[in-house]
């Protein structure tokens, strides 16, 4: 029954993501002023902008960390994410990579892809859980995906920040989220790692929907399709990497200082 | 004679008022002082019968000169040689030190061998001679407030004698306060003879809502079936009425009174709880051992006492900056050398720190044993001001009220104005940010603990003049501080200050219908339930930091 | 069936460590209790009724560490307010011990404890009611520390009171039961508690059978619990508790209601804790409001945290060994037993932050280096407390 939680939000318009008049202020700063912004079911959309212009906010806001002045966000045509808790927004099928790695030091690297696994998360279930082998083929999937298969059984703890990196993205991709929200995945990873890091996000738009933050602008015009610059909490230009890239306003508050 | 007198003294009476009463007072002329010499010499030869005659007479020739002497006898501490017969006042003060003094002036006398003093017997009828003649003296000769006391002490004396008094007082009484009073005298006379049904009303009238305890025993006794049961209904009435009043006064001056209890309690709590909204509030470090930096405070306060015996009224000047370095070095060094290596592992602090303060307290039990200390309070700590007969303050409490405000605003001033304070928010928003602008973050760490238990060690200074002093006296406010700074919300003095009050006011007013056991329990599951509604306490810190 | 076999699978994958506790508690009983029972007095070997009883205790306090263990090893939430679930759990087992007196108190009151004679109380208070029967008082042992362990966990964990101000506030529960208990007019003995018990069950509870009986009861109790925790750490829930302990914001973002995590550990810990005073109880004859006093909480953490925390077996260790130290050294040297306790505190939390069960570990590692057994050991990332 709590399976009927995972029933895939209505996109019959197109539209995965409705934000609607977002504002977030922080004792009278405002970190999201006015946003509005629509994201295609299966779209990949880059959002970039100066530190401070509103997007890891932005993202606390649709996970349901950060509560908002004012604004609507919708999930689909039916379901209003202002009204769910993290854990219910991230049931619905909305799965975060995190700024800074954050995985669970103490557990082994399969663990914490078995913990993220998109089953039910309730406290008698857990209890009682053991993993199926289709579970099981998933988990390693995922561990041959992130190359992390000889590490399955050593704590996380012990993995490099790269590693960490793809071990959160390993756990976004086991829950099998519709939506996937990425923040700057490729920090701290190599120019290899990164260029593969851009293949799989590629891979995963079409099927899913991803949105990702990223600061590098190499790695940006490398996977985007559409971009949408944020500036003082909210949208400046939305476009292809040329569109915004020639678009003055952004010129002058954001890639001016590009060289 | 004795009316003769009066008359007399009815003409000085106004002139002596007028004059605020002579500063040392003359005896008028050399007959007199002739007469009084001889008196005196009577005094210490008279037997138990003829000593009341012998105190009208002093008091007839000496007037407010033999008031000290009328005291001393009262007190029985009048002395005399035996051989010259000269008398003097003797007194115990605390230590069993002797001191005699001139019975007039009460200058401190050299070269009298103290034990072979003789006392001046007295008994009980005469004691109650002496309060009557106390109470005249004063009314006729005393300040303005001596008269007034005076009056009140009539009160619940209302003998013929005092009634003489009385009536030839009121006759020229010029002060409103005084003549107030004796009125009441005279209408509570009124009400006892059988005086006419409308005297007996304008009397009643007089005693509406005077807040004077005989006056609200005599009402109750005239109401009451088995005393003396007013029979006329219009008086009864306007009796039943007057005590209503009464009882409505009494009940507000109640009122105001558990608002004072309520507010001393809150100052108790804040002068607690402020060092550790430094500490904890501040840098964010449970000290589980601030408990124990009150009790420090309160042991330092108890070994300056003992260290100056003879200066005990300022004593606690000493003691404030000592209970200050004491607790604020001892709160130093449990942060160098502990709480620094425990930084960033709240939990392990607060077992790390609630370690220490077993060890101090244990220490405190071998040093000092541990049974509790008393720690005496200065003379201008003791006493209370009456407000009227409801309603006294006790002047330790409003010092300490006082005293808690005074240290809130200190520790205000160091936070917002000093450069350590600037210094202390700035590593408390931002660590590494003032690491990397210069900050000397370690010294700023080891300081301001040392400030916030610095301040603990003070609230003790004030603590030990409430309460004994014992080993466990810090664990009594431990969790109280903790709540008082929780509920108020933590890294917010102004919060710590209106919990600490609001925490008081509401313990206080509960206790009546509750008891203080129970207030403190609901005071207690309040704050618990307050917590899970409000986690971040009365006056939270906004912000995308605090996340 | 299929959950049998998971439970079979993980009773045989974490097999060592249970079956040695097992075997270890099962044999040390054992050889205690018969050597009590069979040998006599005289024997070098006998054990005396009073280190019966002594152990008993002991193990008492062993089922208490595992507890707090339990929330605070696995789920990093440290309660300082542990001892009013173990005292609750004792006050529930005392009312039915008292009831059993019967007209034996010294008022000879078949109905009244003597206490409630003395306060000229005429009647039984309505939650004396059903006491005196055993079932209905062990219904109580578990229901009233459960219940409200559920009402607390509940009210602290939804609105996310975390950290240090849960400890405090669980510091803050304790002391105003204490306080309560400590009043006449609550109907539990006030200051002098429950006490001059006669018999339990229909057993005479002075006599070496019973004490050996209640022992041994413990004993298995003990063993019962620490394998079902044992269980419970090793299963995927177990594995979100610790995801909760190391950062409760990620397991929410992952899907997991970590409120409802935490509200059901916080249970399951009161009703062992319960469990213990209740045994407790009948061996030491006693329960007074002195039992709810804060600083008994924190000497179960110290136990906790000088066995090692995260460890079960840390824990229980941690509670006997410590509490065999407290014993020696308040009859040798009574003063300086606040004294050792006190350092102990800061000794461990700066020099020994994983108890003696992660030194024991670390040595244990260094031994087999390289000689990985296929379950890394999960619990030795720094828990962040």
């Amino acid at each position: 029954m709590r399976l009927n939680k995972l029933a895939a939000p209505d996109v019959s318009h197109k539209v995965i993501l409705y934000i609607e008049a977002l504002s977030v202020s922080f004792d009278g700063f405002k970190a999201l002023n006015n946003l509005s912004l629509y994201i295609n079911d299966g779209e990949l959309r880059c959002l970039i902008g100066a530190n401070g212009a509103g997007k890891t906010t932005l993202m606390d806001v649709i996970t349901g960390k950060t509560r908002c002045d004012s604004g609507q966000v919708y999930f689909g045509q039916t379901v209003d994410l202002l009204k769910h808790d993290e854990a219910a927004i991230a049931r619905l099928g909305i799965g975060r990579k995190f700024q800074k790695p954050t995985v669970f030091e103490a557990l082994s690297v399969a663990e914490n892809l078995e913990l993220s696994l998109k089953t039910d998360k309730g406290v008698w279930f857990t209890l009682m859980a053991r993993l199926d082998s289709e579970q099981r083929d998933r988990i390693d999937a995922v561990l041959e995906t992130i190359g992390l298969s000889a590490l399955r059984g050593r704590p996380a703890g012990v993995l490099s920040h790269g590693q960490k990196q793809w071990l959160e993205i390993g756990m976004l991709l086991v829950s099998d989220p519709r939506l996937m929200l990425i923040d700057e995945p490729v920090a701290g990873m190599t120019a290899q790692e990164t260029e593969k890091t851009a293949e799989l996000l590629t891979s995963l738009a079409g099927e899913r929907t991803v949105v990702v933050v990223e600061h590098d602008m190499e790695f940006v015009r490398s996977i985007a399709r559409t971009v949408t610059v944020l500036h003082q909490g909210s949208v400046l230009a939305e476009g292809t990497m040329d569109q915004v890239q020639s678009n003055p306003a952004v010129v002058e508050v954001y890639l001016g200082e590009e060289p | 004679m004795r009316t003769l007198l009066l008359l007399i003294c009815c003409f000085v009476l106004p002139m002596a008022a007028a004059q605020q009463a002579p500063e040392k007072p003359q005896i008028t002329s050399d007959s007199n002082q002739a007469e009084l010499s001889s008196l005196l010499l009577e005094l210490t030869q008279a037997n138990f019968r003829r000593m009341p005659e012998l105190v009208t007479e002093i008091e007839q020739a000496g007037g407010r000169a033999v008031l000290p002497l009328l005291t001393a006898l009262q007190d029985g501490e009048l002395y005399y040689q035996p051989d010259t017969r000269e008398l003097v006042v003797r007194q115990e003060s605390g230590g069993g030190r002797v001191t005699v003094s001139d019975v007039f002036t009460g200058n401190t006398l050299d070269g009298f061998d103290t034990a072979a003093l003789e006392r001046v017997p007295i008994n009980n009828r005469l004691r109650a001679v002496l309060q009557a003649t106390i109470a005249r003296i004063l009314l006729f000769q005393g300040t303005d407030a001596e008269r007034e006391q005076a009056a009140r002490t009539m009160l619940s004396d209302l003998d013929e004698d005092n009634l003489v008094v009385l009536n030839e007082a009121i006759a020229n009484e010029q002060v409103a306060a005084v003549a107030d009073m004796i009125n009441v005298a005279l209408a509570m006379n009124v009400l006892v003879t059988d005086a006419p049904q409308a005297e007996r009303l304008a009397a009643v009238a007089t005693l509406h809502g005077n807040l004077q305890g005989p006056v609200r025993n005599l009402l109750r006794s005239f109401l009451d079936e088995l005393g003396r049961n007013e029979q006329d209904p219009e008086v009864r009435a306007a009796m039943v009425s007057a005590m209503a009043s009464i009882e409505r006064k009494v009940r507000f001056y109640e009122l105001m009174e558990q608002a004072f209890y309520g507010l001393s309690l809150g100052s108790v709590l804040l002068l607690a709880a402020i060092g550790l909204a430094v500490t904890f509030g501040v840098m964010g470090v449970i000290n589980m051992a601030h408990g124990e930096m009150l009790m420090l405070g309160a042991y330092t306060t108890y070994v300056v006492q003992i260290l100056m015996p003879e200066f005990i009224n300022y004593s606690l000047w000493v003691a404030i900056p000592a209970a200050f370095m004491v607790s604020g070095l001892v709160g130093m060094f449990i942060q160098r050398f502990v709480i620094r290596y425990l930084n960033g592992r709240p939990l392990e602090t607060l077992l790390a720190t609630f370690g220490i303060s077993l060890i101090l307290q244990q220490a405190v039990r071998t040093i000092f044993s541990p049974l509790n200390r008393r720690v005496v309070s200065p003379d201008w700590m003791s006493g209370a001001w009456d407000i009227n007969p409801v309603l006294s303050l006790t002047n330790n409490r409003l010092f300490i009220l006082l005293f808690s405000i005074i240290v809130f605003v200190i520790l205000l001033w160091i936070l917002r104005k000093t450069s350590l304070g600037l210094q202390v928010r700035a590593v408390s928003q931002n660590r590494d940010m003032a690491k990397a602008m210069g900050i000397r973050t370690d010294w700023v760490d080891a300081m301001t603990f040392g400030l916030g238990s610095g301040i603990a060690g003070i609230a003790g200074v004030a603590l030990s003049q409430l309460t004994n002093v014992g080993p466990n006296l810090g664990q009594d406010y431990i969790i109280d501080s903790f709540m008082v700074v929780v509920f108020g919300g933590v890294g917010n003095l102004w919060g710590t200050l209106v919990g600490a009050f609001s925490l008081g006011l509401a313990n206080k007013f509960m206790e009546p219908m509750t008891g203080a056991v129970l207030a403190k329990i609901i005071t207690l599951v309040f704050i618990i339930l307050f917590i899970q509604v409000r986690p971040k306490g009365l006056f939270p810190q906004k912000g995308r930091a605090v996340e | 069936m299929s959950q049998l076999t998971n439970i079979w699978g993980e009773l045989r994958r974490g097999s060592n460590t249970i079956t040695l506790f097992v075997v270890v508690l099962f044999l040390a009983t054992l050889l205690a209790s018969l050597s009590n029972l069979l040998l006599p007095e005289s024997s070098a070997l006998h054990v005396s009724t009073y280190t019966i009883t002594l152990l008993g205790k002991y193990l008492c306090y062993a089922m208490l560490a595992l507890a707090v263990d339990v929330i605070w090893g696995y789920c990093g939430i440290l309660s300082l307010g542990h001892g009013a679930f173990f005292a609750l759990g004792g006050y529930a087992m005392g009312m039915y011990l008292m009831r059993q007196i019967g007209d034996r108190g010294v008022y000879g009151n078949p109905d009244l404890p003597d206490f409630m004679v003395f306060l000229n109380w005429d009647s039984l208070p309505w939650y004396w009611y059903g006491m005196d029967q055993f079932w209905f008082a062990m219904v109580m042992v578990a229901l009233v520390p459960g219940l409200l362990a559920l009402v607390f966990g509940w009210l602290a964990f939804r609105s996310r009171v975390t950290g240090v101000y849960l400890s405090i506030i669980t510091q803050a529960l304790t002391y105003a039961l204490m306080l309560a208990f400590f009043r006449n007019e609550m109907g539990f003995g006030g200051n002098n508690g429950l006490t001059d018990f006669k018999e339990i069950a229909g057993f005479d509870l002075s006599a070496d059978n019973t004490r050996v009986g209640l022992f041994v009861i413990t004993a298995i109790l003990l063993g019962v619990v620490f394998v079902c925790s044992q269980l419970i750490m090793r299963s995927r829930l177990g594995r979100v508790l610790v995801s909760i302990r190391d950062s409760e914001a990620r397991a929410r973002f992952l899907g997991y209601r970590t409120d409802h995590f935490k509200v059901w550990l916080f249970v399951y810990s009161a009703l062992i804790a319960a469990l213990a005073g209740a045994l407790y109880v009948p061996q030491v004859g006693i329960i007074n409001p002195g039992e709810f006093s804060p600083i008994n909480s924190i000497e179960i953490v110290v136990w906790v945290a000088v066995g090692g925390r995260g460890t079960l077996y840390g824990a229980v260790g941690g509670a006997i060994l410590v509490s065999y130290a407290k014993t020696r050294f308040t009859s040798l040297v009574p003063e300086s037993w606040i004294f050792m306790l006190g350092a102990l505190f800061v000794f461990v939390t700066i020099f020994l932050p994983k108890g003696l069960a992660g030194l024991l570990k670390q040595r244990l590692q260094r031994d087999n280096n390289g000689d990985s057994n296929g379950h890394p050991t999960k619990l030795t990332g720094e828990a962040k407390a």
